[in-house]
C-alpha cells in the first residue's frame, strides 16, 4: 500500500513527471534555440520563469466568473497528471493499468483543451474569446485521427490498455512497423495537440496575443504552463508506449530506453516547430481533414485486416 | 523553371546549426562590437579652440556649450557636453575650424541621474 | 473593448500589439474569421519634425531629416542633400557619389534583411527571422565602421559625404558581400519552395495594377504588381547615372510577390555593390557647402529601400528653410490598406499590414482642416502636364520610360 503510494507520489509519479517536465522544457527551448543558432537559456530557466510566475499577482477579470476562471488552471493539470500514471516509464508495467486506460488517457488529455476553450470564453475578452474558438476548432480537426492513430495499434494488439500493447509489441518488435503512418500521424497531432507551431494558430502571438489565455496572470497561468510543459511529457511517454515499444525487461535498462525514446519524440517535435510557417487555422482544417484522416482511416482499416489474416 | 514545393526545407540547415557555434555575443564581459571608428563621447582639446562657437551653432540638438571662463586675452575653455540630448552625429567635429574637437569610442555613458549625464570634456 | 452587433466582433489591432513594431491603430470588424472592414488609424507617432526643420539651419536639418526613418536614413539625407545641392548649385564629386551609392545599397540590404525577419516573424516563422537578423547584423556592422553608428550612419553632407572609404574596408565589404549572396540565394530557394511559407503568402493583400494606380501605391508594393516604379531606373540620379539598374518586378500582385521582389532586390544591391566597389574613382569626397540657400524651392525624389522618397524644401534666402515637406514611402502605402485587407482572414492581417514595410513615424504629419476657399485645385492632368514640362526641363523625356501596359 505505502509502496504504490510512494509510486504514485514520487517515482515514477508526480514528482517525477515535474521533474522531467522541466527537463523536457529545457530540451525544447534549448535544442529550439541552437536550431537558429542562438545560444538559448540556462539550465534553471524553466524553473525560474515557473517560480516567478507563480509569485506574481493574479488579476481576476471583472466579468469573468471566479470560481471557474480560479479552477480551470487546476482541473487541466489534474487531468494530465493523472493521464501520466498509465504511461510505462520504469520497466513495461505502468502504475495503474487496466483494460481501457488507452481510451482513458486520451479522453484525459481532451480536459486542457477544453479547459483552455472554457478559460478563453469565461475571460469574456475579444482575443481570448477568438483564441477559445480557433482552440475548439482545432480540436474537432486533431481528435479524429489523433483517436484513430492510437487506436490503430491497439486494434492489431487486441488490448486496450498501454501496457498491454507495450507488452504485445515488445513480443513482436517488428510489428511496430505497421504502425509508421499512425507514429507519423500521432506526432503532428500531438503536435497540434500542445498547439505548438506549425499548428499554433489558436495562441497566435501576432495575431490575437496569446489567445485563450490572455487574462490570464500569475499562478494561474503558472498552473497553465505546468500543464502545457506535462502535456508535454505525457504525450512523449505515450506515444514512446505505443509507438516504440522496445524493452529489456530489465527495469534500469527500460528507463534509460524511456529517456532515449522520449527525447527522441521531443527532438523531432522541436524540427517541426522550428521549420515551418503557423498555418492558417482553415488550413490547419483542411490537413487534417483531407490528408491525416483518410490516412488514419486506411491505417485502422488495414489493421483490422491484419488482425484477422494474421490470425493473433 | 518551377521547384516542387515541400515543407520543412530548413530542417537540414537548422540541424546543422545545432552543431555549430551560436551566433549570440554575449555584452558581459565587454562590448564585442564595436568598431574603430564608432562615434562616441567628444574630445576636446582647450588649448587650439578660439571660442568661434561654431559647434554649438551646429548642433542639431543643442548638446555642446563651449564656455570662456577666463578673460579675452588670458583664456580658460571648457566645454561642456550634454550626453543625454547628444545625437552622437559628430557635425561639431567637421564644423570646427580649428580641429579642436574629435570622436572616440567611448560610448559607456550612462548615468544615475539627469544632472550626472552633464559631463565637462 | 469589444463592440458587439449582429455577431460581429471588432477586433482592436494596436495601438499596442505584438505585431505592430511601433503604434498605430487597426480596428477590424470580424465576421467570424473573414475581415469585414478595416480602418486604418494612424497619427500616434506624431514628432513634429517638418515644423523643427523649419527653425534650425540646415547644417541641423540634416540630422533631424536623418532621424525621419530609423531604417532608410541614409535615403532621407540623401534626398535632403540633393535638393540642396541643387538649389545652391553645388558640383558634387564623383567619388561621393559613389561613396552614397555603396552605402545607399548596404542599406537597401539591410532594410529588405529586416523585412523578412519580421515578415517571417508575423507568419509564426521564427527560425526564418532570427536567421535574417542574424545575416542583418553583418551589413550594420560594416554600416557602423563606414559611418560610425549601426542605424543613423551620418555619412551624407552638403556637397560630398563626410568619411572615405579605406581601401581595407572595401575588401571587407566584397567579403561580405560574397557572404550574404550565398545566405540570401538560399532565402531566395526556401521562399519559392517551402509549402508552408508559400501557403500563407500567396493570394494575400492583393493589389492589382489598377488598384495600385488608384491608391498610388510605391516601392515594392507597385513593383510586385508589374509597375515599374524605381527612381534608381526611371529618373537616375547620383550614381546611377552611370551603373544602370536592373529594374526588379514581379506579376504576383499579392504579399508573396513583394517577397520575392525584396529578396530579387537583395541580389541586385550585391551586385550594384561589387560593380561600384570596382569601378569607384579616385579624388576629393566633399566639396565646401554654403550656409545659405538662394530663394526659391525644389523636389527631389530618391528611392528608399521602401519606395519613393520626396523631399520638398522652400528657401526664402537665409540659412533656415522656409518649409520642408517629407514623403517618406509609407505615407503613400496606407491609402491602400484597408481595402488590402478587406475580404481576408483575420490571421492574414499582421502579414498584409508587415508587407508594405509599414514606418509609422515616417508617415504620420500634421493635418490642416481648410474651408475650401481661397484654394486653387489643380486637376490630375494639369499637373502630369506640368511635370512632363519639368522633366523635359531637366532633360529627362518621360516618353522612353518603360511602363509596362496592364
Amino acid at each position: 500500500m505505502i509502496a504504490s503510494i510512494l509510486k504514485v507520489l514520487l517515482f515514477p509519479g508526480l514528482l517525477f513527471l515535474g521533474v522531467y517536465s522541466f527537463v523536457l522544457e529545457f530540451v525544447d527551448r534549448k535544442v529550439y534555440a541552437r536550431m537558429q543558432n542562438r545560444k538559448g537559456p540556462p539550465w534553471y530557466q524553466p524553473l525560474a520563469d515557473m517560480l516567478k510566475l507563480v509569485g506574481k499577482k493574479v488579476i481576476l477579470p471583472n466579468n469573468a466568473q471566479k470560481f471557474v476562471f480560479a479552477a480551470l488552471p487546476t482541473v487541466s493539470l489534474t487531468a494530465v497528471v493523472t493521464a501520466f500514471l498509465c504511461a510505462p516509464v520504469w520497466g513495461m508495467q505502468a502504475v495503474t493499468a487496466y483494460e481501457g486506460d488507452l481510451v482513458a488517457v486520451l479522453y484525459l488529455l481532451s480536459i486542457p483543451t477544453l479547459c483552455h476553450f472554457l478559460a478563453g470564453y469565461n475571460s469574456h475578452e475579444v482575443y481570448s474569446t477568438i483564441g477559445a474558438f480557433r482552440t475548439l476548432t482545432q480540436m474537432f480537426a486533431y481528435e479524429v485521427p489523433l483517436f484513430m492513430a492510437f487506436l490503430s495499434p491497439a486494434i492489431l494488439a487486441g488490448s486496450w490498455s498501454i501496457t498491454g500493447i507495450a507488452a504485445f509489441y515488445a513480443a513482436r518488435p517488428l510489428y511496430v512497423l505497421i504502425n509508421l503512418p499512425a507514429f507519423l500521424i500521432a506526432l503532428l497531432t500531438s503536435q497540434s495537440k500542445l498547439e505548438r507551431a506549425p499548428f499554433d494558430a489558436p495562441e497566435a502571438e501576432t495575431e490575437i496575443v496569446g489567445g485563450a489565455l490572455v487574462e490570464y496572470s500569475g499562478r494561474y497561468l503558472a498552473y497553465f504552463r505546468a500543464t502545457a510543459v506535462s502535456e508535454l511529457t505525457v504525450m512523449a511517454s505515450v506515444i514512446a508506449g505505443v509507438f516504440l515499444p522496445f524493452f529489456t525487461g530489465n527495469g534500469a535498462v527500460d528507463f534509460a530506453l524511456y529517456l532515449v525514446k522520449t527525447f527522441a519524440v521531443v527532438l523531432v517535435m522541436v524540427l517541426l516547430r522550428a521549420t515551418m510557417a503557423r498555418i492558417r487555422i482553415d488550413q490547419t482544417l483542411k490537413f487534417f481533414w483531407s490528408v491525416l484522416t483518410p490516412v488514419a482511416i486506411a491505417q485502422m482499416i488495414l489493421n483490422l485486416l491484419l488482425r484477422g489474416g494474421l490470425g493473433l | 523553371m518551377k521547384k516542387k514545393e515541400r515543407p520543412g526545407g530548413l530542417a537540414g540547415l537548422a540541424i546543422l546549426n545545432l552543431f555549430r557555434k551560436p551566433a549570440t555575443q554575449t555584452a558581459q564581459f565587454g562590448l564585442g562590437g564595436i568598431q574603430k571608428g564608432y562615434r562616441g563621447r567628444l574630445l576636446y582639446d582647450p588649448a587650439t579652440c578660439i571660442n568661434c562657437v561654431m559647434c554649438m551653432r551646429d548642433c542639431p540638438t543643442g548638446a555642446i556649450t563651449i564656455e570662456n571662463r577666463g578673460t579675452k586675452e588670458q583664456k580658460d575653455m571648457h566645454a561642456y557636453l550634454d550626453v543625454g540630448r547628444c545625437v552622437f552625429c559628430c557635425q561639431c567635429v567637421d564644423t570646427c575650424p580649428k580641429k579642436c574637437l574629435s570622436c572616440s569610442s567611448d560610448v559607456l555613458l550612462a548615468a544615475f541621474s539627469q544632472d550626472d549625464l552633464k559631463i565637462e570634456l | 473593448m469589444s463592440e458587439r452587433n449582429d455577431h460581429k466582433v471588432v477586433l482592436p489591432i494596436g495601438p499596442q500589439h505584438p505585431s505592430l513594431k511601433e503604434p498605430g491603430s487597426f480596428k477590424i470588424t470580424l465576421d467570424g474569421e473573414k475581415v469585414e472592414r478595416a480602418v486604418v488609424e494612424i497619427g500616434y507617432n506624431h514628432r513634429g519634425i517638418e515644423k523643427a526643420c523649419e527653425s534650425r539651419n540646415y547644417t541641423q536639418d540634416l540630422y533631424i531629416i536623418e532621424r525621419v526613418c530609423g531604417i532608410c536614413s541614409h535615403a532621407h539625407t540623401s534626398c535632403f542633400c540633393q535638393a540642396f545641392e541643387d538649389m545652391a548649385g553645388l558640383e558634387v564629386p564623383r567619388r561621393a557619389y559613389y561613396i552614397r551609392g555603396i552605402v545607399g545599397e548596404l542599406e537597401r540590404l539591410h532594410s529588405h534583411l529586416l523585412w523578412l525577419g519580421v515578415a517571417s516573424h508575423e507568419i509564426g516563422f521564427d527560425t526564418l527571422f532570427m536567421y535574417t537578423w542574424r545575416d542583418r547584423e553583418l551589413v550594420l556592422d560594416l554600416l557602423a565602421q563606414i559611418g560610425g553608428n549601426r542605424v543613423n550612419y551620418g555619412v551624407n553632407t552638403f556637397g560630398g559625404v563626410r568619411r572615405d572609404l579605406e581601401a581595407d574596408l572595401m575588401q571587407d565589404i566584397l567579403h561580405v558581400c560574397d557572404q550574404l549572396e550565398e545566405k540570401i540565394k538560399y532565402y531566395a530557394d526556401l521562399a519559392t519552395t517551402e509549402t508552408t511559407l508559400i501557403a500563407r503568402l500567396k493570394g494575400i493583400g492583393v493589389l492589382t495594377p489598377e488598384d495600385v494606380r488608384h491608391f498610388s501605391a510605391v516601392g515594392p508594393v507597385a513593383r510586385a504588381a508589374g509597375i515599374l516604379d524605381d527612381i534608381r531606373v526611371v529618373e537616375p540620379y547620383g550614381v546611377y547615372k552611370e551603373i544602370p539598374v536592373n529594374a526588379v518586378t514581379d506579376d504576383h500582385c499579392d504579399v508573396y510577390g513583394r517577397t520575392l521582389v525584396r529578396v530579387k532586390e537583395m541580389l541586385e544591391s550585391i551586385r550594384l555593390i561589387r560593380v561600384m566597389i570596382r569601378e569607384i574613382p579616385e579624388g576629393p569626397i566633399s566639396v565646401r557647402a554654403p550656409r545659405k540657400l538662394p530663394a526659391g524651392e525644389t523636389l527631389r525624389r530618391v528611392e528608399a529601400p521602401r519606395g519613393e522618397n520626396i523631399h520638398y524644401i522652400r528657401s526664402n534666402g537665409s540659412d533656415m528653410p522656409d518649409r520642408v515637406r517629407v514623403r517618406a514611402p509609407s505615407e503613400a502605402n496606407w491609402h491602400g490598406m484597408s481595402y488590402m485587407l478587406e475580404g481576408f482572414q483575420l490571421a492574414d492581417v499582421p502579414i498584409i499590414i508587415a508587407a508594405i514595410d509599414p514606418c509609422y513615424s515616417c508617415t504620420d504629419r500634421a493635418v490642416s482642416l481648410s474651408s475650401g476657399r481661397d484654394e486653387q485645385i489643380a486637376s490630375w492632368d494639369q499637373l502630369r502636364l506640368f511635370g512632363i514640362e519639368q522633366y523635359k526641363k531637366n532633360g529627362i523625356d518621360p516618353g522612353s520610360i518603360a511602363i509596362r501596359p496592364f
